[in-house]
């Protein structure tokens, strides 16, 4: 049984195809928003590079936030059960789950049984996420990947105090004028990001082992730097951008196999 | 083409106890306007004042907070917070204080009137943020603001030394308003108020504990609205009667298996905070599109005023949500999940609304233990519509309701 899983997230789509709820066949990222044609390019190249169509699929989960709008999806479940399921999948003993994507940054508690049990997300404020992230790297003229390769090259990271990612740009600005080196100023970037995030850990309990999903886990930098303010090691896997895709994956497979068995 | 039928829905029953709430809330204003014109004069009241006192003198009061959610609900509430924020009221202040503000200086609002206040009637036992608020309508309007401070409570009861503290000042107030407007307080007068106020609030108890019953003979958005006439009348006749009324229909919807929440009601959970006035509909509806009933919330508790005499009034008025120690307040609350059934908990958390946004992650926090059951908050205005987003409480909404699937699984 062939199952596809597509996230529409705020910046990215992804698409995740599982075979029999245990093998990943293929996965596409591509940037797009939500609303543009981004999902169906993503769901096109999954399929060109798993040889399948879409009628083999025998069910479609959609989840992100335009998870409503994808009209081909058999059933549609929060990104926030997709990353618990997806997480699970790959860790089977994790029950933490820290996902920091494009526009907010969310922790699960997962139980026993690796379901989501409680999460926090951050409020209205864009610090904390990739948007952050992104604002940064373009002041700095760096590419979000080179960051995680500036900041290891730190001596002394520069504080970044302000919560406001506007004010934050001020505040980097000035410190570059002011003569800090960019890797310290990249280093300040990525612990304003983790502080933020570690306080939403907090607040629902830092419970071993601990994962980091999404986009900005990629980022070496923040994960280390969470990883310091937490003090418990952060696991990952370079899957980790699909892991709400592939929690939709197999979303539908679960649901499948469970009408077969009754 | 076959023609489309519009579904015709019948007549609103002008004996319902939904429409006379409606109505005793929107004569509220009318009488208001009324009495203006006949040259009476008309004071603004904050939401938990002790009403007894202007309603046994005899005096016409309206009530800015809830002119204010009136004006957020049919759209004004940007055009009002700009409006105050431009007079150089920075746009952290409370959203209801805003659109006063905005509207003591516009003198009128298409979305709802209101007559401009000879005096003011401020109580801080909802917050403090009242104070400053009516202080500035009295200095710019010129006219005399009547304070009854009731602090904060750090204890879990009221002691003695409080309720001499808070009696002092209900008399020095009542002695104020007699000076000012020329009526007369009269005992007799005051038991009548006490003892129809008392009915209206046992009512109202009656009515919002019918969210016993699975599933629940009511939406509780409901209550938001009919929460109004609490608020403002609950010392009518007229109040008290349609309170009884709206218990009544709760029972009879309960024998009937009918409800106000028209739709399956797989989830029943607990709504914290103010509602979302400038999304009502779309808060709502989230909710009941996923068979989510928010059956109870604390306002079904905050407009139970039940006492015994003057002196237990005073320890009423010290003993509502907002003043309470974080204790009794959460008491209150896993009270009201326990006794309805509530299987989660949607925080709003509403940034015009320190106090009540301040205290809320830790009492929360504090609940879902105790009842065990999830906890979920989302971000939002009571009246200012640029601090919520729709795609972010829908997320959140759904995160919740998948939880409280998994737990229903599990049992
Ligand atoms: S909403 Fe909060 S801050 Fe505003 S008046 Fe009411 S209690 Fe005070």
């Amino acid at each position: 049984m062939y199952t596809l899983g597509v996230d529409i997230g705020s910046t990215t789509a992804k698409a995740v195809i599982l075979e029999n709820g245990e093998r990943i066949v293929a996965s596409s990222i591509i940037i797009a928003t939500v609303g543009t044609s981004g999902v169906q390019n993503a769901v096109t190249e999954v399929l060109d590079k798993s040889g399948l169509r879409m009628e083999d699929m025998t069910a479609v989960v959609a989840t992100g936030y335009g998870r409503q709008t994808y009209e081909q999806a058999d059933y549609q479940i929060s990104e926030l059960s997709c990353h618990a399921i997806g997480a699970h999948f790959v860790f089977p003993d994790v029950h933490t789950v820290i996902d920091i994507g494009g526009q907010d940054a969310k922790v699960l508690s997962l139980n026993e049984r690796g379901q989501l049990a409680n999460f926090a997300m951050n409020d209205k404020c864009a610090a904390g996420t990739g948007r952050f992230l992104d604002v940064m790297a373009s002041i700095l003229n760096l590419k979000i990947s080179d960051l995680e390769k500036e900041a290891a090259k730190a001596t002394e990271p520069a504080q970044i105090s302000s919560t406001c990612t506007v004010f934050a740009e001020s505040e980097v600005i000035s410190q570059l004028a002011n003569g800090v080196k960019i890797p310290d100023v990249v280093a300040g970037i990525c612990s304003s990001v983790a502080s933020r995030v570690a306080s939403l850990v907090r607040r629902v309990g830092v419970q071993e082992k601990v994962c980091m999903t999404g986009g900005v886990a990629q980022n070496g930098g923040v994960r280390l730097a969470l990883e310091k303010e937490l003090g418990v090691p952060i696991l990952y896997d370079d899957k980790a951008q699909l892991m709400g895709a592939l929690g939709a994956s197999l979303y539908a497979f679960n649901k499948e196999n469970k009408k077969n068995n009754t | 083409m076959a023609e489309e039928v519009k579904k015709q829905r019948p007549a609103p029953d002008p004996n319902s106890a939904k429409m006379r709430l409606r109505k005793i809330a929107a004569d509220a204003y009318s009488d208001a306007v009324e009495a203006k014109k006949r040259g009476e004069l008309v004071g603004w009241c904050s939401s938990n004042f002790p009403v007894e006192i202007p309603e046994t003198l005899g005096l016409t009061v309206c009530y800015p907070e809830n002119q204010a959610a009136g004006i957020a609900a049919r759209g004004g509430g940007e055009r009002m917070c700009s409006e105050a924020e431009s007079e150089g009221y920075s746009n952290d202040i409370c959203a209801y204080a805003r659109i006063s503000l905005a509207y003591m200086k516009l003198k009128s609002a298409p979305e709802q009137d209101m007559p401009l206040p000879d005096y003011v009637l401020c109580a801080n036992n909802i917050c403090n943020c009242m104070i400053k608020w009516y202080e500035n309508i009295a200095k710019e309007l010129n006219i005399p603001m009547i304070m009854i401070d009731i602090p904060f409570n750090p204890d879990y009861e009221v002691s003695e030394a409080e309720i001499d503290y808070i009696e002092a000042q209900m008399w020095d107030a009542i002695h104020q308003l007699e000076k000012i407007t020329g009526h007369k307080w009269s005992d007799e007068k005051f038991r009548q108020v006490q003892q129809i106020s008392g009915r209206a609030s046992k009512a109202w108890l009656d009515a919002t504990a019918t969210a016993r019953y699975v599933p629940s003979p009511f939406n509780g958005f409901d209550l938001l609205n009919h929460m109004a006439v609490m608020v403002t009348a609950r010392g009518k006749e007229e109040a008290a009667e349609a309170m009884d009324k709206l218990n009544s229909e709760y029972e009879e919807n309960h024998l009937n298996g009918t409800s106000t929440f028209h739709a399956e009601e797989k989830y029943r959970i607990m709504f914290e905070g103010i509602a979302c006035w400038p999304w009502l509909r779309v808060t709502s509806t989230g909710l009941k599109g996923r068979g989510i009933n928010m059956v109870t919330t604390i306002y079904a508790d905050a407009f139970g005023f039940i006492y015994k005499d003057f002196r237990d009034m005073c320890r009423a008025y010290a003993e509502v949500p907002n003043c309470m120690n974080i204790e009794h307040a959460r008491d209150k609350r896993v009270r009201l999940c326990k006794d309805n059934h509530v299987e989660g908990l949607l925080v709003h958390t509403n940034r015009s609304c320190k106090l009540w946004s301040g205290f809320m992650p830790e009492m929360s926090r504090q609940i879902g233990k105790e009842c065990n059951i999830p906890v979920v908050s989302f971000d939002g205005d009571q009246a200012d519509p640029r601090n919520f987003s729709e795609a972010q409480y829908d997320t959140r909404v759904q995160g919740l309701m998948e939880i409280m699937d998994t737990n229903k699984e599990a049992k």
